[in-house]
């Protein structure tokens, strides 16, 4: 009875939704003030029943009802309660579910702080979020239904993968779709703008918030993923150029450029068609990584179940809402104009590169994820493309980004002079060239060019924002919280890069056979196997390994990898041992027997690898702060410019 | 509407005609290299007589079969009917290349499902499949009178596949139709 | 066809957190670079999207045991490379080989670039030109607006 009543909130909640797509849109376009009226109701009616439908499945997955297909097939009796609820997201029908729920919420949310939008655009920004919950919603009904019942009902259901049982990976999608569905945010936000042919700097200042609290979460999203990973996939690696991964890559660095160009947008109302332009991408760019993971046209290693289908129904939703917003563009752009005049070396002009340069970067990324497709779709042939190449491409791109992100917030907006700029410039940039000499000199097991690179670049973009922030003429403490968000995200950034540089060049990886006793050193550490027991847990078995860990002379410490199977599954997991550092992790996992009590192992040393997602820490830190500003909630003094 | 605002729709439009043609596309099959060339050589045992030696150059002259096989592929035991009915309609030879694989378990597996193949080569340690690009197995290539690869059907095959493709091109490669 | 290579797959390695970990012995620090170089960037034809270095299939192992014995013998990326593509063609690369077909894969990224600072330069110019131009009342009027809406 459950699955159903939830089946049918489904269908309510798409009635809704058309009726929100719909009314409020024809209503501002003829002006009819109470079908403008029933957009924030239809919003909430719309929230109220999604709700129900997602809380109709998690009851079901809670109560082992598994006469419903897709509890059956990702929760089983023995799942803890914590991966029973997030056993919900597990899979693409449920996934979708939360899609539409974190959409419909979103939804809620602008139509709840939305005192100071005049009420047409409102109601075109919630009739077009509508129009993108009918696709959701309609995707599962017709395709990917989560509450289709199975007859007869088993037993117990197959379990949701064990990779998946981990708290990490449970928040991870929720995190990211937060970023997804919130750059509908700004999506919806320009299309209302476009139809009204009226862009402000206050529809800037409606939209910056939402645009950087989508970023925040998406920024966590892709931190949280890069982080399970690292310690759950078992092999140190923390990025894999996975089409899952470029996915949502594409979006966050759009996102990243929206997020500056509505600086500009807001403060110098130049940009307006760019600014549009590019909250149209970063949303598509999200709807494309939908599709692309879940059609099946390409090898990932998250392997949605695929469906043609699916992929067909996504491809015209895809070439509805992009193909459309796109030709909305087309035709309302140039009548966007934008005043704010700037000189070529401007805090403007340093911004535009900047978005040239991270366009530029989401283009690579996008070209190299399908261009696989593309040959083979022109018969050409199969070919793969991964980290080798991405890597290869990406830190040309980063250089120039770089270099900028060091002087943008130096700066000025409207007009700079190349001798303030390069008076400003030396002290941080002589204090990088010490940096990136001195500390591998004093500390790098070896000299590497790269090094260089990554380290007085990143220590550039760290010194330029802290000496900036120094140089505002009022206490740092006085300074708006958008400031400081500001030059936090950029340190955030910083410290990725020289987590990304260190990492990579220094991180030293072994296999090794040690039999009970023995000792190996990997750097300067020694690693000893002391000995391998079976170890019988709640659901699983495990061979679990003790391993003494000591740098140089100091006190050891023991380390315990294990190998797994879990009851459920038949093949043997690697569960590595990791001991966390600011400076460096250690990492072990433990491979197969070799005979006489001897194992192989597997031993890693991996310098500054915490930096990677200490920096996405203080990026989204920054960039809740920023969305936070006071000025923000200054929102009903609203300034209206007429352009 | 200006050149420049028109651009952003026609590369999309450009990237949806690909995804469309994309979702017609099996992202797995990977094509052999080894196609319209010579077949890579061995000398392997066979599996009833270990002293007897089998090699591609035996095949001289004829157009076979080479089927990639193992007794603990489940996919194998699919096609293995389609096998056996292949050859009892057809006057071609089938050769079997059991990959990976015990003894014991083949001969058992052939002695319960029936046994198509002219003769059987044991391939134990997969180097040989390694140099015919075998990635999934069953996988089942065929081979003109010159020793050229002319097909290679990854995966199971179907009645379908003989009927359509494999047969047709078995009975062109006899007439000397290719070149 | 799709579905049973799915299954197949599915078997062969559904989890990829299971890696076999061989242990082999190197006398020579570059040969064993080459080996962890080598394995990383060539791919597991049957997983779903993972390198030799992280897949546990047998042909993995086979392959990683193959690029082992070339390496110990002394022979070079461009040879193992070359042993690979002829067997399982272009794809078992993860460094796609830059040839026409790929010219765009590869030069791609930098046109993108530098057809984003040549649109940026001429949008300067044009910004130029209009600067030179005097601004009527009004616009004078919206200027400041705007200028005092900014904080």
């Amino acid at each position: 009875m459950i699955p159903e009543i939830g089946h049918i909130a489904l269908i309510i909640a798409l009635v809704m939704a058309v009726v929100q797509a719909s009314l409020p849109m024809i209503g501002a376009q003829q002006r009819k003030l109470e079908w403008i009226n029933l957009a924030s109701p239809l919003a909430r009616g719309q929230f109220l029943f999604v709700a129900v439908a997602y809380g109709c499945l998690t009851y079901s997955f809670i109560v082992n009802d598994f006469s419903v297909r897709y509890v059956a097939s990702t929760s089983n009796t023995a799942l803890p309660l914590l991966y029973k609820v997030s056993g919900v997201w597990g899979a693409h029908e449920g996934s979708l579910l939360l899609w539409a729920l974190l959409l419909s919420a979103w939804t809620v949310v602008v139509s709840l702080f939305s005192r100071g939008i005049p009420l047409l655009i409102l109601a075109r920004v919630l009739s077009v979020m509508g129009m993108i919950s009918i696709g959701f919603i309609s995707f599962m009904l017709f395709t990917s239904n989560p509450f289709v019942r199975l007859f007869p009902a088993p037993m117990d259901g197959r379990s949701l993968n064990p990779l998946l049982q981990d708290f990490g990976l449970a928040i991870h999608p929720p995190m990211l779709y937060m970023g997804y569905v919130g750059f509908s945010v700004a999506f919806a936000f320009s299309i209302a703008a476009m139809i009204d042919g009226k862009l402000d700097a206050a529809w800037a200042r409606w939209v910056r918030p939402w645009t950087n609290i989508a970023w925040v979460f998406m920024t966590l999203g892709i931190a949280l993923g890069s982080w399970w990973a690292y310690y759950e996939l078992g092999w140190g690696g923390w990025w894999f150029w996975d089409p899952v991964e470029n996915a949502s890559l594409m979006p966050w660095l759009v996102g990243t450029a929206l997020i500056h160009s509505l600086a500009v947008t807001e403060k110098r109302a130049a940009f307006k068609s760019w600014t549009v332009l590019l909250a149209i991408f970063s949303f598509s760019l999200s709807l494309l990584g939908t599709f692309l993971v879940r059609s099946g046209v390409l090898t990932s290693v998250h392997a949605f179940t695929t469906d043609p289908a699916r992929g067909l129904y996504i491809l015209v939703f895809l070439v509805l809402v992009i193909g459309g917003s796109l030709a909305l563009y087309a035709w309302r752009a140039p009548s966007l104009r934008s005043i704010g005049q700037f000189s070529a070396i401007s805090r403007e002009t340093g911004l535009l590169l900047n978005n040239v340069v991270l366009v530029a970067m989401a283009g690579s990324v996008l070209l190299g994820t399908i261009y696989p497709l593309a040959l083979d779709a022109l018969g050409v042939g199969k070919i793969s493309v991964g980290p080798p190449y991405f890597n290869q491409i990406m830190v040309p791109l980063g250089v120039p980004l770089f270099l900028a992100m060091g002087l943008g917030l130096t700066l000025r907006w409207k007009k700079d002079s190349t001798s303030r700029l390069s008076k400003k410039a030396i002290i941080p940039m002589g204090l990088a060239l010490l940096i990136a000499i001195l500390l591998p000199l004093l500390f790098a097991p070896e000299q590497h060019g790269l090094t260089f690179i990554g380290l007085i670049l990143a220590s550039w973009v760290a010194l330029a924002a802290m000496i900036w922030l120094l140089n505002q003429g009022r206490s740092p403490f006085k300074l708006p919280a958008s400031t400081w968000g500001a030059v936090i995200a950029h340190i955030g950034m910083a410290v990725t890069v020289t987590g990304i540089t260190l990492t990579s060049i220094y991180s030293l990886e072994k296999d090794v056979r040690l039999a009970p006793n023995e000792q190996y050193s990997l750097g300067d550490y020694q690693f000893k196997l002391i000995g391998v027991q079976k170890v019988q847990r709640d659901n699983y078995v495990a061979y679990q390994g003790t391993v003494e860990a000591s740098e140089r002379g100091e006190q050891a410490m023991l380390m315990h990898p294990e190998k797994r199977t879990y009851l459920s599954q038949s093949r043997p997991m690697t569960e590595a041992a990791i001991d966390p550092g600011l400076f460096r992790d250690l990492f072990v996992a433990l491979g197969e027997p070799l005979g006489k009590g001897a194992w192989s192992l597997r031993i890693y040393h991996k310098p500054f690898v915490r930096w990677i997602w200490l920096g996405a820490l203080f990026m989204a830190l920054g960039g809740l702060m920023a969305a936070l500003d006071k000025r923000y909630r200054r929102l009903s003094s609203r300034v209206e410019v007429t352009v | 509407m200006r050149l420049r605002t028109v651009i952003p729709l026609f590369a999309f439009m450009l990237l949806a005609v690909l995804l469309a043609v994309g979702l017609r596309l099996n992202p797995r099959e990977v094509p052999s290299p080894l196609i319209d060339k010579l077949a890579p050589g061995f000398i392997l045992p066979t599996l009833y007589k270990q002293s007897a030696n089998i090699s591609p150059a035996d095949m001289k002259g004829k157009v076979w079969l080479l089927n990639v096989w193992a007794s603990w592929c489940g996919a194998c035991r699919a096609e293995h009917s389609v096998l056996n009915r292949f050859v009892k309609d057809h006057q071609v030879e089938v050769v079997g290349l059991n990959y990976k694989d015990g003894s014991r378990e083949a001969k058992q597996w052939l002695k319960k499902l029936g046994n198509p193949y002219a003769k059987v080569a044991v391939d134990r340690e997969g180097l040989v499949g390694i140099d015919w690009g075998v990635y999934g197995v069953p996988e089942t290539f065929v081979i003109d009178q010159q020793g050229v690869i002319r097909y290679k059907n990854i995966g199971p095959v179907k009645q379908q596949d003989i009927d359509e493709t494999i047969m047709p091109l078995i009975v062109q490669l006899q007439q000397g139709n290719v070149s | 066809m799709k579905r049973w290579l799915a299954t197949c797959l599915l078997i062969l390695c559904s989890l990829h957190a299971e890696a076999a970990i061989e242990v082999y012995q190197f006398e020579q620090p570059e040969h064993e670079k080459l080996y962890t170089q080598m394995i990383s960037e060539l791919r597991c034809l049957v997983c779903q999207n993972q390198n030799l270095s992280a897949s546990n299939s047998a042909l993995a192992r086979d392959l990683r045991k193959q690029t082992y014995e070339m390496v110990i013998r002394g022979q070079a990326e461009a040879q193992i490379v070359d042993y690979m593509v002829k067997r399982y063609g272009d794809f078992v690369l993860y460094r796609p080989p830059v040839k026409f077909s790929t010219a765009l894969l590869w030069f791609g990224p930098f046109i993108l670039l530098f057809l984003g600072i040549a649109l940026l330069i001429a949008t300067l110019r044009k910004r130029k030109e209009s600067t030179n131009k005097p601004l009527s009342d009004s616009q004078h009027k919206r200027v400041s607006e705007l200028l005092d809406s900014g904080d």
